[in-house]
């Protein structure tokens, strides 16, 4: 154990740090690292140089060579580089290499060098060039700040969405600055440069000088300044050897340190971790790195080869031609378990494990040392914690060990923390290998959570892998496992060397029914690489049919999109196609489909009906509709034409179509109606009052209303009503008026064709018991005693009833006895029944 | 009176949440535009509205005013404005002219579109076109199921029966997606799912209802369970507004009575809440504070209720108990069993003349020639030509509705019955879409109600009086006189468990495309969830259906769950193929 500690170094009393290997590297690089532009990504992210940039000394004939790597040094892409002159590499957020040419142009690459697109950065910096960039990181995506030619600030917070800000300008600026670095705070970008001995802040409207609090005097220019990976701390570096350590808003000063090396360094990051003990600047020089913080001691180390610093979220990732180590701070739980001598509950269990495979009895010793302080669980906890800082799977293992020998003797330890810790290590683990090299840690692994880490593995086309890991932590299929597949067929859709029908199959037996994969998702990225053949035949797996019209659409295949509408029922989607393929096809094209998609033209006559009334009349046209033509230009002449001569030509063209159509009925009441409307115009004209859109019936009633009887009578005639309808109407009409006077006349003037029955209850709607009566006994003698009913003559009915011998009738009038007046009636007719009963 | 169910019958799935998550989600909605909003609602969905969020609801999450959607210029002064509408393009036009207006007089505001249920294409495409969609923001409220009551779930569609089986445009996608979901995620729950395209039964709905709530809502109009009583029922100046469902005691008693028996419970529910009045005295005062903390409110409940259906009961009295009400349903119950069918057309013809209502000789005219299988030509012609001569000409294109929807034809000439048959079957199994083919086919539809009627045993033989305080089956909804159709075909198949042996019917239903499943597997497991039967009504059912149902539950101890489009009556079915100037 002792020798486990051997690579730690004592930072004042809080801390250690170290250093350890995390791969071997055999890039091959031909040049030094210092004559190539060095772009590492963070996170464990892959490594982009750029060979032979353009030097002075160089002669500019030979193309400069841009290679990717993973952080294991595995070579990913390499391309000739066939654009302009670049000033800086850098990676985005989501692994996109950005290279930015000295003319403002960048341009975007993938992991495997594909190019991606291109976007410029403004006139501006067109036209001045660019000195000096930085990439970002903020949690709004990758950001980019540009110094231009000018001496000129420029800022974009976002490159996906590219907004540039130009940053105020410094006053008196002439030269470049000695340093400058991009602070995020608040939500904003600034930016922080130094000129000669002053600080200036930048932001969006204002440049201001700043000082930071407790500088030593004597300082005369700022050689390098460093800002941390959270955006908290800042460091300066001096002309003096002097460095300046303190929170990012330069008001509050954490430490110095003076190192005496007045060279400006190479790099500096700060090398920190949440919840740090100790805040730690690492300097790099030619051939020395110092790691500097709160104590009157660094720590040095001698650096054999060219070497890049890549900071991290919880240390520093060293680049030379040979190896990729990680510096970072002894977290607190290894520190606690491996401090020489160390009685942490947490190193007394590792211990006690140590001496029970051993079968020693001091196993139990130590047990009991940590029970008898009642630290077991502590114990165990910081056994599981300290496995996940470690990078050697041998180490983790034996304190997994341990915390699960801890366990044992503990009731109720909640499983959870142990098993998950085994299944991250064991995540950790595979994408650590070499083969994939993702050096991530621990803590940068929950930053990142395992979807971000499951989408580089994507990125990477690592597809088994992450597979596998999504099925080993059995992740809901559509986050996990679905949306690999997905990405897989993206990616195999644009194999261009594989047939259409070889990559559809293979596509469907490797997803199947998968949940959660959008077939439709996978044919618009074939249709993307210009298969369409493929797409069709992808979309033929999709099931959900609302997905796969859109691009059926999107390919000009709307006849398919129509009838594929069509089969999901769904009349959105069909609507959908039908207004596409009506701006793409002409008119008759148009109509020709329509016509052998029944269902599609009654939708379209539907659409027709609200919006284009004229393309309704020509469909029913195209057709010979005859009867809807008819039925149509009836409507028509009800909607808009408020003339007369209008309305009646509207309805002369229906009365055509209709006759057209054989509907002779139709027609006939067609022609009826235009004649009616002239007829009521004209009745209008001489009668003054409102006739017109009157029904027949009505017309008649209000001229018999108005005492126009002999124009009543005519138009009767003329329209031929039947006799009956003509007595009720009038029956109804001189009541109403109660013009009885005339309404006895009209009973007189022939029999009814409607019996007197209606006369007698329309003089009692009246209230007019006299008039009723008189009618009441013309009454044809099968409606007697109902009408005798009426006019409240109950005695006569009973008497009528009786007469009839009918049994109902004689029910009928008894229910119309009611209290003593008609008590002799009841008797009369309780008579009368027992009397045909006895017969 | 209410009879208590079989207690083997299962117990009804809880529906409110639908309600629950129907507020959330437009509540979620209305908070997407913050701050104060007008509100413009079509009026197809206020009653629903209504039942889901009541002003209060709508008011606390800043609705300022209410407006309906109408065909005038809005006079809102709010700078946000929603509207709730169905897909329709009228609508959008509205909505787009509205905005358009606005953009003349150079005035900004914020322009929410809420579609409900879902948004289509189509809409969008007229905003477009307009030169406003960039103006609106566009939601859906999938809100497609309204619980009426425990065992009545109703769409809310009421224009679907006009548009699917007049226009054939159909709103398929969502009753589909519906029937999914309810197949699959209540498979252990349901036992059995019928669905019931109205055509396939348009007798029953237009029959005059009897039965109470049936009556009630021919007569006062039931809106989404609830009914507005004007001033003659509650005999105040004031109408009132009365939820209809189960938790109104009263009403749930009476609701599927007919009508005869009503007025005698109502009255011996007054004796006894009397009764119970009356125990008040003699108490002493301890039991005196009992019963006005306990009793009392209960009480003073069923007196508000018991009024207000005693004045609904004494209303409807008055409108029906006339001759003319005793005439009208001896000529249905006529048309229905197929006699005297001469004096049953000269009744029309008289209700036609008279101008009694053009609504009632519509229905009648459809009655007589669904039972009789289309009009003999000479009637055909001559009722048409009255009824255009009654109630105006535009009705000619409302007689060109219901020959389309079958509801009114002619019989042709020459035809005897089966050719017609047999030539409705070839052409419909030839074109195998089935349904949405007949629709466009030129042929009309044909009913062959008499014949069913027959096989099926609607008209049941009675000797002497039906009683209609014990009823013996269905056919007391319609005073003993038939047995909805409707009803009666799922009586059969639940009783032979299959559609087996009913082929014949199917075949005059012109049902051409017959899937038996088999429904054998019969373990003690399933035969509990067998009894709970999905009830689904393409295009409305009435209240006569449910309550006929609701009667056969009981029977027979099955539990009936209602899904409708809407519930509809013979007016509303009327109206809805009427043509009314614009």
């Amino acid at each position: 154990m002792d020798c486990y500690t051997a690579n730690w170094n004592p930072l004042g009393d809080s801390a250690f740090y170290r250093k350890y290997e995390l791969y071997s590297m055999d890039w091959d690089l031909k040049e030094e690292l210092r004559d190539c532009l060095v772009a590492a990504a963070p996170y464990g992210g892959p490594i982009a140089l750029l060979r032979n940039p353009w030097r002075k000394e160089k002669p500019a004939s030979v193309r400069p060579v841009l290679e990717i790597y993973s952080a294991s040094g595995l070579p990913l892409a390499s391309l000739l580089w066939k654009s302009g002159p670049v000033v800086s590499l850098g990676w985005s957020a989501e692994e996109e290499l950005l290279c930015i040419q000295e003319d403002g142009v960048v341009l975007v690459y993938g992991l495997h060098g594909d190019f991606r697109r291109h976007f410029s950065l403004g006139n501006d910096v067109f036209q001045n060039r660019i000195l000096d960039t930085q990439i970002f990181h903020t949690e709004f995506g990758s950001g980019v700040a540009i110094l231009t030619g000018a001496h000129r600030f420029i800022l974009s917070v976002n490159i996906s969405e590219l907004k540039l800000r130009r940053m105020p300008e410094v006053p008196g600026l002439q030269s470049v600055p000695s340093c400058w670095t991009t602070l995020c705070q608040d939500r904003a970008a600034h930016i922080l440069l130094a000129v000669g001995p002053d600080l200036y802040l930048l932001d969006q409207s204002a440049c201001s000088p700043v000082t930071p609090s407790g500088l030593a005097p004597g300082v005369s220019s700022f050689l390098q300044m460093a800002v941390s990976f959270t955006y908290r701390h800042l460091a300066l570096f001096t002309d003096t050897g002097y460095i300046w350590m303190g929170t990012a808003s330069l008001k509050e000063k954490l430490c110095e340190f003076n190192c005496n090396i007045r060279a400006p360094p190479k790099q500096m990051v700060w090398c920190s971790r949440p919840r740090s003990k100790e805040r730690a600047v690492v300097v790099a020089w030619e051939r020395r790195l110092m790691v500097v913080g709160d104590a009157p001691e660094s720590i040095q180390f001698v650096l054999d080869e060219d070497s890049y610093l890549v900071p991290e979220l919880d240390g520093v990732r060293i680049l030379s031609r040979s190896t990729h180590e990680f510096l970072h701070e002894v977290p607190v739980a290894s520190e606690e378990i491996f401090k020489i001598a160390s009685m942490a509950p947490g190193a007394l269990l590792l211990e006690a494990q140590k001496e029970y495979e051993k079968e020693s009895q001091k196993a139990d010793e130590y047990l009991r040392e940590i029970q008898e302080l009642g630290q077991l669980t502590q114990a165990v906890q910081q056994c599981i914690e300290a496995a996940g800082h470690e990078h050697q799977p041998d180490m983790q293992k034996s304190l997994l060990r341990a915390a699960s020998f801890g366990k044992c003797f503990l009731d109720r330890f909640p499983p959870d923390s142990f098993v998950h810790m085994c299944q991250d290590l064991r995540v950790l683990n595979a994408v650590r290998d070499y083969h994939i090299g993702i050096p991530l840690t621990y803590t940068q692994y929950k930053q990142l959570t395992i979807q971000v880490l499951l989408d580089r593995l994507v990125l990477r086309r690592l597809y088994p892998l992450a597979i596998q890991i999504c099925e080993y932590l059995r992740l809901p299929e559509v986050q996990g496992v679905s949306r690999i597949l997905a990405h897989w067929a993206c990616y195999k859709v644009q194999q261009k060397d594989v047939s259409d029908e070889d990559v559809a199959r293979a596509i469907n037996q490797k997803l199947g029914d998968t949940p959660g994969v959008s077939y439709s998702d996978i044919a618009a990225r074939a249709y993307g690489c210009g298969r369409t053949e493929l797409a069709i035949k992808l979309l033929e797996y999709e099931p959900r049919s609302g997905e796969q019209v859109p691009l059926l659409l999107k390919m000009k295949r709307s006849k398919l999109a129509l009838s594929k509408a069509i089969e999901s029922g769904d009349t959105d989607l069909v609507f959908t196609v039908l207004l596409h393929l009506k701006n793409e096809l002409n008119r008759g094209d148009f109509f020709m489909t329509l016509r052998n998609q029944p269902m599609a033209l009654s939708l379209y006559r539907q659409f027709c009906k609200h919006q284009e009334l004229e393309t309704l009349k020509d469909l029913y046209n195209q057709d010979d509709n005859h009867q809807e033509l008819g039925s149509f230009h009836i409507r028509a002449s009800y909607a808009a034409e408020e003339r007369i001569e209008g309305r009646v030509a509207a309805l002369q063209t229906a009365a055509d179509a209709f006759y057209k159509a054989k509907n002779e009925f139709a027609a006939k009441a067609t022609e009826d109606q235009m004649r009616l409307l002239r007829l009521q115009r004209r009745l209008e004209d001489e009668l003054g009052g409102r006739f017109l859109d009157l029904s027949l019936h009505d017309t008649v009633t209000t001229l018999i209303l108005g005492g126009h009887n002999k124009r009543a009578e005519q138009l009767a005639r003329d329209f031929r009503i039947p006799d009956k309808r003509l007595w009720w109407l009038k029956l109804t009409a001189l009541a109403d008026l109660e013009d009885w006077e005339e309404l006895e006349k009209f009973s007189k003037s022939k029999k009814s064709p409607i019996g007197y029955l209606p006369f007698v209850e329309i003089c009692m709607k009246q209230h007019n018991k006299y008039e009723a009566k008189k009618y009441a006994s013309r009454v044809g003698p099968e409606h007697k005693v109902k009408a005798l009913l009426l006019v409240g003559d109950v005695a006569q009915a009973a008497d009528v009833a009786i007469e009839h011998r009918n049994e109902a009738e004689l029910s009928l009038v008894l229910s119309h006895c009611t209290g003593a007046t008609d008590g002799a009636t009841a008797d009369k007719i309780q008579r009368a029944r027992a009397q045909a009963q006895k017969k | 009176m209410a009879f208590p169910h079989r207690l083997d019958a299962p117990e009804l799935p809880d529906f409110s949440m639908l309600k629950r998550l129907a507020r959330d989600q437009l509540i979620y909605l209305l908070e997407q535009l913050p701050g104060k909003k007008d509100l413009f609602i079509e009026a197809d969905l206020m009653s629903p509205l209504d039942r889901i969020a009541n002003v209060s609801i709508l008011k606390q999450h800043e609705v300022d005013k209410l407006y309906k959607v109408e065909n005038k210029p809005a006079i809102s002064s709010s700078e946000q404005l929603c509207f709730l509408v169905r897909p329709r393009i009228k609508n959008m036009r509205y909505v787009a002219s509205l905005v358009n207006a606005d953009k003349s007089a150079g005035r900004t505001r914020k322009y929410k579109v809420i579609f409900s249920p879902q948004k289509f294409h189509a809409c969008e495409m007229v905003l477009e076109e307009e030169g406003v969609y960039g103006d609106v923001s566009c939601d859906e409220w999938a809100f497609s199921l309204l619980p009426l009551d425990v065992d009545l779930l109703s769409m809310e569609l009421p224009e679907f029966f006009r548009d699917y089986f007049l226009m054939s445009y159909e709103l398929w996608r969502t009753l589909e997606e519906e029937e999914d979901c309810e197949t699959k995620g209540r498979r252990p729950e349901v036992g059995h799912i019928f669905l019931l395209d109205r055509d396939v039964d348009f007798v029953t709905a237009l029959c005059s209802q009897v039965v109470y709530e049936g009556l009630v809502d021919d007569t006062f109009r039931i809106k989404c369970g609830s009914v507005d009583f004007g001033p003659e029922v509650t005999s105040s100046d004031r109408s009132l507004k009365v939820l209809l469902n189960a938790e109104d005691k009263v009403f749930h008693e009476i609701r599927n009575e007919h009508f005869s028996n009503v007025f005698g419970f109502l009255s011996q529910k007054a004796r006894n809440l009397q009764a119970q009045y009356d125990r008040r005295r003699g108490m002493d005062i301890k039991q005196m504070k009992n019963f006005v903390s306990q009793e009392l409110k209960g009480l003073k409940q069923e007196h508000r209720l018991l009024s207000v259906h005693i004045g609904a009961c004494e209303s409807i009295m008055k409108k029906k108990t006339k001759q003319d009400f005793q005439e009208l349903i001896k000529t249905e119950h006529a048309l229905l069993e197929g006699f005297n069918i001469r004096e049953s057309t000269s009744y029309i013809e008289e209700h036609i003349d008279r101008q009694v209502s053009p609504i009632e000789s519509l229905r009648l005219m459809c009655l007589l020639s669904i039972t009789e299988n289309g009009l003999i030509p000479k009637d055909y012609r001559s009722l048409k030509t009255q009824y255009l001569q009654s109630y105006g000409p535009e009705h000619l294109l409302t007689f060109s509705n219901l020959r389309r929807a079958g509801l009114l034809t002619e019989q042709a000439p020459g035809d005897t019955l089966t050719a017609v048959e047999s030539k409705v079957s070839k052409l419909v199994t030839d074109k195998a879409a089935g349904k949405i083919t007949d629709a466009f086919s030129s042929l009309a539809k044909r009913s062959n109600f008499r014949a069913i009627s027959k096989k099926l045993n609607l008209i049941p033989r009675v000797d002497g009086e039906y009683d209609l305080k014990v009823p013996r089956d269905m056919a007391y909804v319609f005073s003993g006189a038939y047995v909805p159709l409707s009803c009666r075909i799922i009586e059969q198949v639940l009783e032979r468990r299959s559609w087996q042996g009913l082929d014949e019917v199917l075949r005059l239903l012109n049902c051409s495309e017959l899937a038996f499943t088999d429904m054998a597997k019969d373990d003690k497991a399933s035969s509990e969830c067998l009894r709970l039967v999905f009830v689904v009504f393409l295009g409305g059912c009435t209240f006569s259906e449910i309550s006929a149902l609701r009667f056969l539950g009981r029977e027979k101890g099955f539990r009936f769950i209602f899904l409708t489009t809407a519930v509809t009556n013979s007016a509303r079915l009327m109206e809805a193929m009427s043509e009314v100037k614009a």
